[in-house]
């Protein structure tokens, strides 16, 4: 009785199509099987082919500072403006450096290679700028980029950093496969305040533990750890881990 | 038949529903009071307020309800269960107003970045709020509103479940009320167009199964022989989006008394399961689901059948088949693996063909009756985005190509691109749809005015076509920009005389946004007029109701 077609049968397949048309439980799965393919064949491999990931040296977890910055980055959409990934494209390049691989960020939950550059990629930003022009871009990016459209983060600043569930954040990303050892689970606290540190003893083991980790006051403004200390040791060691002239990309062509 | 009246009880779903409310409440109560999180706390307060007054609402329908359940079918009509649908139409409006005019805010945020307010109205928790509310609190009311309307309609039979419909539409608009609240406090998985946390995931679930059901059940209910056309994509629209949902978000919660969780994937895994679902998205949140919307109301508008029933076959399989491959196209000359990116754009490109085959069916379905273009403004903005959407889906599998993407990725093409898809087909049919539902709807003869509805149109229309045409140029322009170099062969522009040069082109879209939220007001006020102050159809105006001979 509708006015939106009859069906009318002719043709072999078209005809059987009435099969589906009458049962709601063989329509689901018709569909279910048609929507699985594409995903099983490109995501599967993923997991197993060895190519997927570079072999690469220096990636290690993120120290317990880096990883409460990353969170606060998370928090914030930084990732709305700011790629992770430079693509291996001439410009980017020489723009940015080396082009991103995938072991770069094999310990990411989640991955932030981001989707739209309404400012520059960051995959590589770590030691290009120096801690005191990151706290005055991040109070007020316009003092120092005068044609910015990113917004003021200064409240970063002035917020200490909430540490009480840092160890079980910690934890967490070792349940799902961060590679965080013992040493670095029984330390997260002492790792936490020996990167703001630089002077005390504690900080040569933090950097045993974590290479190449940036021990610093980022934000001297206060004594305490805030949360734009964590933000810069984050962003201070974006794409520094793996060193590009020890890498042979010849071995991992894919 | 009931010669004996029942005596007056509750029913075991009422029961059921009250119970695991109950349970649910106490669980948040006890979260609220144990997290040291303030945001969570005020989420799990939300949980707490919601269950109290649902179950106080269960009450109040006992009370004034009868003792038997409805009858499924009056004097041999269908005793239709259009409550819920009425409650998600006013929602899809509700939450197109917020969606759109954040939207218009952060256009202005990136023209004039002083008008960002730290924390909670910065241009980074704005974002997902906008996508989100325009995405899947406007969008996804207008899926729920139409399916529950349309396979009542095509199955002549009411919908299944009792409260369910009511649990699914109100649980719905819960999950978006947490998703929204929550990027403002900042909690967010920054999953793109998934960013909502695991607990409103995991709510999100429980109501899409039951959703699920309601639509099932209500097939199985149904008094027609053949499930009709728009039911197969609402019905891959409900799977796919499960499938999705369940793998992209898959993760584990620091504790149940932390907002915060990680995902299970990492890297390079995570990012090819955030483009399947994020494409997929598009795919069937906002292709497949509208697509039932065309498939029902512009035959029906048009008072034309389908144009071929076939092409609907032909066109259904192989969009669902094709479009879950598109996803690596979002990643294209990243560290995801060639050979996926490859097997992105061929899928892509194949994706084409069903989506011109779904255009071309819509428009079509108009033969013979082009004319009514001219005086029925509703049916005009019904065919104008089915033409935006054989214009996205042209441009979409273009710029999945990888010379053209190298060019458009990360810039304000796809920016463009989107919107072309979102205001230009995904609104503008819903805007179609919800002209046709809410004289039907209400028992109205019609529209409080057509001229409003004109109005709207063309307004919205200049507004997309400044919004797109200032992306496309500012797009290209940048990307251009980026990949310059100096006849010395040095990079051209820094980073920053790139973002200086989009100004114009950012106001010019703020602009067209702003067209576009002007017009959108028009609706809601011509709504509101026809709800109130229209005429009541004359019994006699409900065709579909007679029984078929």
């Amino acid at each position: 009785m509708s006015s939106t077609g009859q069906p009318h049968h002719g043709g072999s397949l078209f005809s059987r199509h009435h099969i589906l048309e009458t049962s709601p439980i063989l329509l689901v799965l018709g569909i279910l099987v048609m929507v699985a393919i594409g995903g099983l064949v490109e995501i599967v491999p993923l997991f197993y082919l060895k190519s997927t990931i570079e072999t690469v040296q220096g990636m290690r977890p993120y120290t317990p500072l880096e990883l409460a910055g990353r969170n606060i980055y998370v928090r914030e959409g930084c990732y709305l403006c700011h790629s992770q990934m430079i693509r291996s494209l001439r410009d980017e390049v020489e723009r940015y450096g080396h082009y991103s691989l995938a072991a770069e960020s094999m310990y990411d939950h989640p991955f932030q290679w981001g989707s739209k550059r309404n400012g520059p990629d960051i995959a590589r930003v770590g030691g290009k700028y120096t801690d005191s022009w990151h706290v005055a871009h991040l109070i007020d990016p316009r003092s120092v980029v005068p044609q910015s459209i990113m917004p003021s983060y200064g409240f970063l600043m002035t917020t200490p950093l909430d540490t009480r569930a840092l160890v079980d954040n910690v934890a967490t990303n070792r349940e799902v496969g961060v590679p965080y050892t013992d040493d670095m689970m029984a330390n997260v606290m002492t790792d936490l305040k020996a990167q703001v540190s630089p002077d005390a003893p504690e900080a040569a083991a933090l950097l045993k533990r974590y290479p190449k980790a940036v021990v610093r006051k980022f934000n001297p403004a206060t004594p305490e750890i805030t949360e734009g200390d964590a933000v810069i040791a984050y962003l201070q060691m974006l794409g520094t881990l793996v060193d590009f002239k020890l890498y042979d990309d010849k071995a991992n062509l894919r | 038949m009931q010669t004996v009246a029942q005596p007056k009880s509750l029913w075991g779903g009422e029961l059921g529903l009250i119970a695991v409310l109950g349970l649910l409440g106490l669980l948040c109560l006890f979260i609220a009071a144990r997290t040291i999180e303030p945001a969570y706390a005020f989420h799990m307060g939300l949980g707490v307020i919601a269950a109290a007054l649902s179950i106080f609402a269960i009450f109040q329908r006992y009370n004034a309800r009868p003792a038997e359940r409805p009858p499924l079918e009056i004097d041999g009509l269908p005793n239709y269960n259009f409550g819920p649908v009425k409650f998600l139409t006013l929602m899809a409006l509700f939450w197109g107003l917020a969606g759109m005019a954040v939207g218009v805010y952060i256009a202005f945020e990136l023209a004039f970045p002083d008008i960002n307010i730290a924390p909670w109205f910065n241009f980074g928790r704005l974002r997902p709020l906008h996508t989100s509310a325009v995405i899947f609190a406007f969008g996804g009311n207008v899926l729920l509103a139409t399916s529950f309307y349309v396979v009542q309609r095509t199955c002549r039979a009411r919908l299944a479940g009792d409260l369910a419909p009511w649990f699914v539409a109100l649980g719905y608009n819960f999950f978006i009320l947490i998703a929204g609240t929550g990027y403002l406090l900042g909690i967010t998985e920054s999953k793109e167009y998934a960013e909502p946390e695991w607990y409103a995931d995991l709510w999100l679930t429980i109501v899409w199964v039951v959703y699920l059901l309601v639509f099932l059940g209500t097939l199985y209910r149904r008094k027609e022989p053949h499930i009709f056309v728009a039911n197969w994509f609402y019905l891959a629209f409900i799977l796919t989006i499960a499938m999705l949902h369940i793998g992209n978000n898959a993760a584990v919660p620091v504790s149940m008394f932390s907002s915060k969780s990680y995902v299970v994937w990492s890297g390079v895994q995570d990012a090819m399961f955030q483009w399947w679902y994020g494409h997929n998205a598009v795919g069937f949140f906002l292709t497949a689901g509208f697509l039932a919307i065309m498939y029902y109301f512009v035959p029906k508008r048009a008072e034309r059948p389908i144009y071929s029933y076939r092409l609907s076959i032909i066109h259904f399989w192989s969009l669902i088949f094709l479009y879950i491959w598109a996803g690596p196209h979002h990643l294209h000359y990243t560290a995801l693996p060639d050979w996926a990116q490859t097997l992105g754009m061929t899928f892509s490109i194949m994706l084409w063909m069903p989506s011109w085959g779904g255009m071309i069916n819509g428009l079509l379905t108009l033969s013979g009756a082009w004319d009514k273009l001219r005086t029925d403004p509703v049916l005009r903005m019904l065919v104008v985005s089915v033409a935006f959407y054989g214009m996205s889906t042209f441009e979409g599998p273009a710029m999945s190509i990888k010379a053209v993407n190298s060019l458009s990725h990360y810039t304000d093409w796809t920016v463009g691109h989107v919107h072309s898809g979102a205001l230009g087909w995904v609104a503008f049919v819903s805007f179609g749809a919800i002209y046709c539902l809410v004289p039907w709807l209400w028992n109205k003869r019609d529209l409080y005015s057509l001229r409003l509805v004109s109005w709207h149109f063309w307004i919205a229309t200049l507004g997309i076509v400044l919004y797109i045409t200032s992306m496309w140029v500012s797009g290209i322009l940048q990307g251009l920009m980026w990949r310059s170099y100096t006849p010395q062969g040095y990079l051209e522009y820094s980073f920053i005389e790139t973002v200086a040069a989009m100004h114009p082109f950012y106001v010019i879209r703020a602009l067209g946004g702003t067209l576009f939220l002007l017009a959108y007001c028009l609706m809601l006020y011509n709504v509101y007029m026809t709800i109130t102050a229209s005429e009541r159809a004359a019994p006699a105006a409900q065709p579909s109701l007679q029984p078929a001979e």
